[in-house]
């Protein structure tokens, strides 16, 4: 999900970076709020978890390859505009040491991954896992299922950006500037990649480190409620 | 052990994993993610590069491009493997990094200071 450089033209790489400035700004104000010292070491874990489990490629057998994000594991921990930095800041080093996204899509990538990804997820895992225990089974499949969710309609989301892309630019003859392909083939590729087999990867991973913090440290997964509201 | 102990200890195992990002795609034989193709598969695809993409796509030079070591690319398995750990921990370190400046300057401070 990581757009590269080229396949966005000006207008929606402008509109990624005009929109994530003031949800940067509006996220750094709710963290300042709310984050306490002593959880900075878990926003760095979120950021490098986040980072590396983007590097674990998963294909699809002759086709494509996909990968989780863990955003919304770090909603979970720490509110999903806490999500929003950490996520932005492992696509951020991704893009500039390892051209994984590129530079003029920073801001559309952090709109789909660390701003729809983690709010879509956690407004799932909140209206899912509402007043249930904090050891309970229905925080588990909350979790997997909003990470699910959260990553298909990211996905959903970037398949709408690419495929934009040729009713914005094209030349005169018609051939397209950037993405070549419409909304239609890039809707459908996106979400049929993310909705088949990389959201069940999102959903396994977020379920599980949720299970295990049930185990090791339940604290962990009570302190958030109430943060970005 | 403390849980953010085992959450750093769990970021290490994660990074000597990850060339199962790398290797189980290629033994799958899988492409490239879905828009993420070089302009070459591109052209391969639709059969033109279209020109706003070839200009782009050629804006910005990463030095770690696709998480492989300059000079490794062509090394084999072995080679793109640990370039590929490598890559992990200097974006893993990065990342913490970043993250702990932006968290110090945005964190709440103790109570008893403030």
């Amino acid at each position: 999900m990581h757009i590269p450089d080229g396949y966005l033209g000006p207008v929606t790489s402008i509109a990624g970076y005009a929109v994530m400035i003031p949800l940067w700004i509006i996220a750094s104000r709710q963290v300042k709020k709310n984050l306490a010292a002593k959880q900075v070491p878990l926003l760095a874990i979120g950021a490098a978890f986040s980072f590396v489990i983007m590097m674990f490629n998963i294909p699809v057998p002759g086709g494509t390859t996909g990968h989780a994000v863990g955003a919304v594991l770090v909603a979970i921990l720490l509110g999903p505009w806490a999500a929003t930095i950490a996520v932005s800041v492992a696509l951020v080093i991704q893009a500039l040491l390892f051209g994984d996204g590129g530079i003029t899509a920073i801001g559309a990538n952090c709109f789909n991954m660390a701003f729809i990804l983690p709010f879509t997820g956690y407004a799932v895992y909140r209206l899912i896992s509402s007043r249930s225990h904090v050891k309970s089974f229905r925080r588990v499949a909350a979790a997997g299922i909003a990470g699910y969710i959260g990553l298909v309609i990211a996905s959903l989301v970037a398949g709408i950006e690419f495929g934009l892309q040729p009713l914005l630019h094209h030349t005169t003859s018609g051939q397209a500037l950037y993405c070549p392909y419409g909304l239609k083939v890039a809707i459908t590729s996106m979400v049929a990649g993310h909705a088949l087999v990389f959201g069940w990867v999102e959903l396994i991973v977020t379920a599980l480190v949720v299970k295990f913090l049930q185990v090791q440290d339940p604290a962990l997964l009570e302190q958030q409620i109430g943060v970005g509201e | 052990m403390k849980t953010t102990t085992k959450l750093w200890i769990g970021l290490g195992v994660l990074a000597i994993l990850s060339p199962i990002g790398l290797y189980v795609p290629a033994l799958c034989k899988a492409g490239s993610a879905w828009g993420e193709w070089t302009p070459d598969e591109v052209h391969g695809l639709v059969g033109f590069i279209p020109k706003g993409l070839e200009k782009l796509g050629a804006l910005w030079k990463a030095p770690l491009i696709n998480y492989t070591l300059k000079g490794w690319e062509n090394h084999g398995a072995t080679h793109m493997g640990i370039a590929y750990i490598i890559s992990a921990i200097i974006g893993i370190g990065l990342c913490i990094g970043l993250a702990f400046v932006v968290g110090k300057i945005l964190s709440k401070k103790d109570k008893n200071h403030g």
